[in-house]
């Protein structure tokens, strides 16, 4: 309890000719407030404001489609935007069944023994605790458990574990084309027969020319292009199809997804807990009144209930791992990528690190765009995004928001 | 949408049906799908724990690693003054350099977003005029929504610049002062928003008794209010803090790479966060005495965070005013 002592009136020290020093203590104070509450508006508009006009000359639709390179005035953000994707659905789509699972279990299972109730707050302190752990210790932690799995599978390049990778020796023929011989795994090299039946770059199967060192090479072109000397060395490619995966899971889309999905795995659950929580309780004594049990009416009654405040939540979680940036860093590092991801295990980059690595290049003297420019253009980008996402939420919220008690 | 329409059943379209004709469940089916349930959610639940454990356990044995490694030892770790693992002959691993770093980098960010933060919870909270809590509230939302990237950008491209323009002021390009006013500027909503709630909990006719006795609105808020909601608003500057010191992409773009103990915070400086951000950036080995002293780090960084985080919850919980 407050001490009701301090605020007993005493006259002696509150003499009436100070009620108008009180009023003007009280308007200055106002007043002051007002300049400090506005500050946090200037310091946005300044901010955005300041981005506007760095990053303006360099948007256009070449930057938003384009390909990363070393020049600043061909420089695009494309593939990065894919990553960004990518690695963020990814995230989402480990991340919400888990943070809304743990939420449920937290909210709708209340403990019923002591050791229960111990654990009940044992796991809310947790979660308290992991929502404020710094993003980077988690970018350690996705490091060495989902890029480098411990050192269990090998080193992450060289990958100990591989689905749905198809391995070829890679020829080139005496008529500059290319050609591919499947092997099964990637130390064979297949022995050259006269005639064997080979791809070509686009699996095409064609026939090929063996010929053996010493004897003479066809004459005709189109005969030229399929022929092979028979102690011909070839390189190893390996395809990969969309569902290529292997083990460790090195620097790829779906370490940086586990990774960030940890990091938003506490703001999930405690805004689905917060959401479950806004249902009333009447709804769900209700239900259970009618004879369901407690997963019918978790099912049928308080999620459907609480949807609208889970998504909103959600979103707007989720929506944090796309500007989250240490992370990717501790995982990925500086990537230099030109191509947008094909598959779960493929390099990438998101627009946060390639912002900063645009960021921390030496300002340019001299005229056009540089990375400086490149930098604020990727931020425009980054942050129509986010609120493209902030919109959806608010939306979700307007349209299914109703009185429930 | 479809479970949805469960909440409202349109009575007068369905026409009553018999207790027989319901589809017939089995009791036992009901029961074995409710605690396989049970036990799924219960799995999600041990996920979070899991987690903590996978930090502690990881950091534990990796910092072990580290100082049993030649040219270490925890109490240099610990005491050390030199942090220069990267260049130089000889590598030297205190701590302390860092660690001064990010306690000159919050100190800062607390000096700018305490003050800040609590004031613009103060009006928010206690005289909140419409219009424009029409216009802040959605202003700290957005702010505490842009990523952080974005505040160390603006510090190294506008702060910085600002700074440098004031006459007889040498700054650093690199520097804690603007990095640790961009990572103030970052702490702003968070504690703003944390501090208006415990300000908002303070039961209503408290403030009605101290206006009754002829109290004016700075009177009720300030010799009333604060200290009711002291420990909420105490909580809130410790949850922020603990934010700042965790703060990565701000003080790698603006604060530098040297890690330096100094009393002039216009200095370049390198934090915890800020070391391993660079570590990891970098081309080092995977298994030199450098990757391995990152996680030393982590985990001093980690007992810090996690000391900060359960300090404000034992504040706000042990000391909170209970009314009613």
């Amino acid at each position: 309890m407050i001490e009701l002592r301090s605020i007993k009136p005493d006259f002696s020290r509150w003499p009436v000719g100070s009620v108008r020093r009180r009023i003007v203590v009280n308007e200055v104070f106002k007043s002051a407030c007002i300049a400090i509450a506005s500050l946090s508006v200037i310091v946005l508009l300044v901010l955005l404001g300041s981005i506007l006009v760095e990053g303006a000359p360099a948007l256009s639709w070449k930057f938003i489609t384009g390909a990363p390179s070393p020049d600043p005035k061909n420089c695009g953000i494309g593939p990065v935007i894919m990553g960004s994707i990518w690695v963020c659905l990814g995230c989402a789509a480990i991340a919400v069944p888990l943070g809304v699972g743990t939420a449920i279990f937290m909210e709708e299972f209340p403990p019923r023994s002591t050791i229960a109730r111990r654990f009940h707050e044992f796991v809310q302190l947790n979660i308290t605790n992991l929502a404020g752990v710094p993003s980077i210790v988690y970018g350690i932690l996705g490091l060495t458990a989902f890029a480098n799995m411990f050192g269990l599978f090998g080193k992450p390049d060289e990958p100990a574990f591989e689905l749905g990778a198809q391995h070829f020796r890679q020829y080139v023929t005496e008529g500059t084309e290319v050609v591919l011989i499947p092997i099964a795994s990637p130390t064979d090299v297949p022995i050259l027969v006269d005639s064997m039946t080979v791809e070509t770059f686009d699996g095409k199967p064609i026939k090929l020319i063996v010929v053996a060192p010493g004897n003479e090479l066809p004459q005709d072109a189109s005969m030229l292009k399929k022929t092979l000397w028979s102690d011909a060395e070839g390189g190893l490619i390996t395809k990969k199809p969309w569902y290529y995966l292997r083990l460790p899971f090195g620097r790829s889309i779906l370490a940086a997804s586990l990774t960030l999905m940890l990091v938003v795995l506490p703001v999930i659950i405690i805004s689905t807990q917060e959401a479950l929580r806004s249902v009333p309780k009447t709804l769900r004594e209700g239900s259970l009144g009618l004879g369901s049990t407690p997963w019918q009416m978790v099912w049928n009654v308080t999620l459907p209930a609480a949807i609208p405040g889970i998504m909103t939540g959600t979103i707007l979680s989720v929506s944090r791992a796309i500007g989250e940036a240490a992370p990717v860093l501790m995982l990925a590092g500086i990537v230099y990528i030109t191509k947008s991801p094909r598959h779960l295990a493929d390099d990438f980059a998101v627009l946060p690190i390639q912002i900063y690595y645009w960021a921390g290049q030496p300002i340019a003297q001299g005229d056009g765009i540089n990375f400086q420019n490149l930098a604020a253009a990727g931020i425009i980008v980054l942050l129509a995004i986010l609120l493209a996402f902030n919109a959806l939420a608010i939306i979700i919220r307007q349209r299914t928001q109703r009185p429930l008690s | 949408m479809a479970q949805a329409t469960t909440l409202e059943p349109e009575l007068s379209s369905s026409p009553p049906r018999l207790l027989a004709e319901l589809p017939f469940r089995s009791l036992r089916w009901i029961r074995v799908k409710e605690s396989f349930v049970k036990f799924l959610l219960m799995g999600c639940t041990l996920f979070s724990v899991m987690i903590t454990l996978a930090i502690i356990i990881l950091l534990t044995v990796e910092a072990v690693k580290f100082f049993r490694m030649p040219g270490t030892s925890v109490s240099g770790f610990l005491f050390g003054t030199r942090w220069n693992p990267l260049l130089g002959e000889t590598k030297h691993f205190g701590v302390l350099p860092l660690v001064s770093g990010t306690l000159w980098i919050t100190a800062i960010a607390m000096s700018v977003a305490m003050p800040l933060g609590l004031i613009t919870a103060i009006f928010l909270s206690e005289y909140s005029p419409r219009k424009l809590r029409a216009i802040l509230k959605p202003t700290l939302e957005i702010l505490a929504g842009i990523p952080t990237v974005v505040f160390g950008f603006f510090a190294l491209t506008f702060i910085t610049p600002m700074l440098r323009l004031i006459p007889g002021f040498q700054v650093d390009i690199y520097n804690a002062l603007s990095a640790g006013i961009a990572v103030g500027i970052l702490s702003i909503p968070t504690i703003c928003s944390l501090a208006e709630d415990a300000l908002q909990a303070v039961p209503r006719n408290l403030r009605e008794a101290a206006f009754s006795l002829g109290g004016t609105r700075f009177d009720v808020s300030v010799k009333v209010v604060i200290p009711a909601a002291l420990s909420g608003i105490v909580s809130a500057f410790l949850l922020g803090a603990t934010r700042a010191i965790g703060e990565t992409m701000i003080v790698t773009l603006a604060a530098g790479n040297r890690a330096r103990i100094s009393w002039d915070p216009r200095v370049e400086m390198q934090t915890m966060t800020g070391y391993i951000a660079q570590v990891a950036k970098g081309d080092v080995s995977n298994f030199g005495v450098e990757y391995y002293s990152i996680y030393a780090v982590a985990a001093a960084l980690f007992l810090l965070t996690l000391a900060m985080t359960f300090f404000g919850h034992v504040i706000r919980k042990r000391f909170r005013e209970a009314y009613e």
